[in-house]
């Protein structure tokens, strides 16, 4: 589970190098005037990668619960 | 390691989400930005299909053994890919607004999505009407090879052969167009997997949930 977090963390802290090399690749003129305007597209990136981590967070819990419940389970059969 | 599909699954899921944004993507008519729904609304559908082969596969394999793990596979993996195909409804419905102009216009396409929604949701519907257990399993994985063979021709043929507006239907840029691109590939083929992986995921909590209710009323 540590091992988990640890590659969260480190997934992470390499997204503030990776976005500007992104965001020079650039799309065409037109295709910047709705989205990509001001930049401000970085900010619906960090909401969707937030809520994900949230998502995933919550099913890494789900999926301790489970195994403890299997290894009750084991452990009470035998 | 058992996790590592697990970790892969939220590695390429984050690259779907930050590359499928921010990395260039080719200037399409009609689609615009909108093309960078295929790394969203289409890998839903294609995590669909696959969970739902899973299911079929299940569903086959409870026909020839009938073990109560393959019918709990099989339940779970269609329930997992309905959820997959709602998904892929709502957010098309999404895009039609916006490119089409109204949330539902009854395009072939989207008829024909909302008839396999509708044929697994009766999956449920008849499986529930059961108390026998056995007799429940063994008459929801006929049902269950019925719908698979059903949603292929449905999903994938006849769209195909009459005028939908879809990408890839008709004159429309589609897959053909925007396959061959490679900035597209390279978020999309990763986006499949990472999506999958996904569903793979919430497919083996709720099998496994589902087998720890089992050997407790076993048990009990």
């Amino acid at each position: 589970m540590r091992k988990l977090s640890v590659l969260f963390l480190l997934t992470l802290s390499l997204l503030p190098a990776a976005l500007p090399v992104l965001a020079q690749s650039g799309a065409s003129p037109q295709m910047d005037s709705a989205l990509q305007q001001n930049g401000k597209i970085y900010v619906v990136v960090a909401v969707l990668v937030v809520i994900f981590i949230g998502i995933v967070l919550f099913l890494i819990r789900m999926e301790r619960r489970i195994s403890r419940m299997e290894k009750d389970q084991r452990s009470a059969s035998s | 390691m058992k996790y590592w599909w697990k970790i892969l699954c939220v590695v390429l899921l984050l690259y779907t989400i930050i590359g499928g944004l921010l990395m260039p993507v080719p200037a399409l008519e009609i689609l615009h930005e909108t093309i960078r729904n295929l790394y969203y609304h289409v890998t839903m559908w294609f995590c669909m299909l696959i969970i739902f082969f899973v299911s079929f596969a299940s569903a086959i394999g409870y026909l020839r053994n009938p073990q109560p793990a393959r019918d709990i596979v099989a339940v779970e993996a269609a329930r997992v890919g309905l959820l997959f195909g709602t998904l892929g409804l709502i957010t098309g419905s999404i895009w039609a607004r916006f490119t089409w102009g109204e949330f539902w216009s009854n395009d072939p396409k989207e008829l024909c999505a909302a008839i396999a929604w509708l044929i697994y949701l009766a999956y449920f519907i008849l499986r529930n009407s059961f108390t026998d257990i056995d007799k429940r399993a063994r008459v929801s994985a006929v049902y269950n090879i019925f719908a698979f063979i059903l949603m292929i021709p449905v999903l994938f043929v006849i769209p195909r052969m009459t005028d939908s507006l879809h990408p890839g239907n008709g004159g429309n840029p589609g897959f053909n167009t925007y396959d061959l691109d490679s900035d597209l590939r390279m978020v999309f083929y990763p986006a499949i997997v990472g999506w999958t992986l996904l569903g793979a995921w919430l497919l083996d909590l709720r099998v496994r949930m589902k087998k720890i209710e089992l050997n407790r009323m076993i048990h009990a």
